[in-house]
């Protein structure tokens, strides 16, 4: 396969892409907040436009809008550069997600990811790491007893549940062998969906992505009735916007890493689709997170740290050598 | 992790089939729910049917306005400026809605059934100015109707609960 393409397709694909995640991320929070709502018997927002399609872009106005507080005691610098840290994070492991099995067009040749990596999977998770540091920064710098707890409660998540997150795709990588995300889904289009060997890798998996990207019923991070919002506090307007904004596109970047690992990316069951196939996992699986929010309760501190290091990183350890007996014997 | 997984379960079930129902959410400024007859919104003043007006300026209501929101200062009628059918009448019959509590208690104070308590809730204005309402404005009949149950439902003579229960 040639994977030189000229760097001016590149960067159209980059503006290309960057602007589909932000719309993902505008209209994935217009869906949540219709499915909850109906999940409740309520409508949800349905008065800007029609279906109150139009909601994301009102949000939008109103967070530029609002003036940007700015607590006395914050250390200024860093406190501005949390969240823009958070935001690029989250953006740049959209990355090497492969949306598509790649084009020929004239003759120039389209990947079907934006940058080909040989360790994809590695960078993603390293960029989750850095990601982090947006939360704890942010917490830290804005000088507040409840960002400071908040951003405190965040990492000893994060940093807890990237363990399972990490050693849940062991097995996949095993199976796959490569760290290459086009090569895992080549391999999967040729045998089988990884999600049927590696069940138990993908549950493990499932219960690390809600908790790494701190939606409920793993929302500790900003238990509203705990503490007032967690690290993002102190933070208004289009700041807080971009924590948000981060934590939604970590959601629907890591929902499709999922689908690209156990659910074979831009594969589908019948018709050669690419890259409508990978969308339609995508949303199912967003959609698969929101219900979850709107049907389990939070869980207690100690409860969510007795499950990530009792019950998930077990579960992952075991899974991932009975895998490697099975690859190297069978 | 959870002491009843299957109930866990169970309760996706039930988030899963709200989805299909339709919602209980009253759509309000298009669909406004009957009021009951009772309701205590806007006040009203009223007049006999030869036009006169029922107010006689006793100032019963402010006395009994636990808020303080009423000011009424009377004048006597004469032979040819006659207002109200009693001795006196109302010069000026002020309430501040900003302040009012809508408690009734001046519709109980009047001995002459000249101030009830209307069923209009919309009184939101731009300024606390526009709140205060002056006596043409409370004589005058508003400009914005509510929709009203039909009192014979719940309009009674005997309280419903001292023949049931």
């Amino acid at each position: 396969m040639n994977y030189g393409e000229p760097w001016w397709i590149s960067l159209i694909k980059a503006a290309i892409l960057v602007n589909l995640v932000m719309l993902a991320f505008a209209y994935t929070t217009w869906l949540e907040r219709k499915l909850l709502g109906r999940m409740q018997n309520r409508y949800g927002p349905n008065r800007a436009g029609p279906f109150g399609l139009l909601q994301p872009i009102a949000d939008l106005i109103k967070l530029i809008r609002k003036e940007s507080f700015f607590p006395v005691a914050a250390r200024d610098g860093i406190y501005i550069l949390a969240p823009v840290i958070s935001l690029f994070t989250a953006l740049a492991a959209f990355a090497v997600i492969p949306f598509g099995a790649g084009w020929q067009i004239s003759h120039y040749h389209v990947n079907g990811e934006m940058a080909n990596v040989s360790i994809g999977l590695i960078l993603i998770f390293a960029l989750g790491s850095v990601g982090v540091y947006g939360a704890i920064v942010g917490g830290w710098a804005s000088e507040s007893k409840y960002s400071l707890l908040g951003s405190m409660r965040t990492c000893a998540q994060l940093v807890s549940y990237e363990v399972s997150l990490a050693l849940s795709v062991l097995g996949v990588v095993m199976m796959g062998q490569s760290l290459n995300l086009p090569a895992i889904v080549h391999k999967q289009g040729a045998t089988i969906w990884f999600f049927i060997p590696q069940l138990a890798g993908m549950l493990v998996f499932f219960f690390a992505v809600i908790a790494e990207t701190a939606r409920p019923p793993f929302d500790l991070p900003e238990a509203d009735t705990e503490l007032v919002a967690g690290y993002h506090t102190e933070y208004g307007g289009m700041r807080w916007g971009l924590f948000q904004t981060a934590e939604y596109i970590n959601m629907i970047t890591l929902s499709a890493l999922a689908v690209t690992l156990f659910f074979a990316g831009w594969h589908g069951p019948y018709a050669p689709l690419g890259p409508l196939w990978f969308l339609l996992k995508v949303f199912i699986l967003v959609s698969f997170f929101i219900w979850i929010r709107a049907s389990v309760p939070r869980l207690r501190y100690d409860q969510l740290m007795r499950f990530g290091w009792k019950v998930l990183l077990p579960v992952a350890t075991i899974n991932a050598v009975i895998t490697a007996l099975l690859v190297v014997w069978i | 992790m959870s002491p009843q997984p299957l109930d866990t379960v169970k309760g996706f079930a039930v988030t899963f089939r709200q989805l299909f129902k339709k919602p209980i959410t009253q759509q309000y400024p298009e669909y406004k729910r009957p009021l009951y007859p009772r309701f205590r919104g806007r006040h009203r003043l009223h007049r006999h049917e030869n036009g006169l007006e029922k107010c006689v300026g006793c100032s019963l209501c402010a006395a009994a306005c636990p808020a303080d929101c009423i000011r009424v200062v009377a004048a006597e009628n004469t032979p040819d400026n006659r207002v109200s059918a009693g001795e006196r009448y109302a010069r000026i019959y002020e309430i501040n809605m900003s302040r009012c509590i809508f408690c009734g208690y001046c519709e109980l104070a009047c001995p002459f059934d000249a101030i009830t308590l209307g069923n209009e809730f919309e009184l939101s204005e731009y300024s606390r100015d526009d709140l205060v309402y002056t006596k043409d404005m409370l004589l005058a009949e508003p400009i914005k109707r509510v929709p009203i149950q039909d009192p014979a439902i719940y309009d009674t003579p005997i309280p419903y609960y001292k023949e049931h229960s």
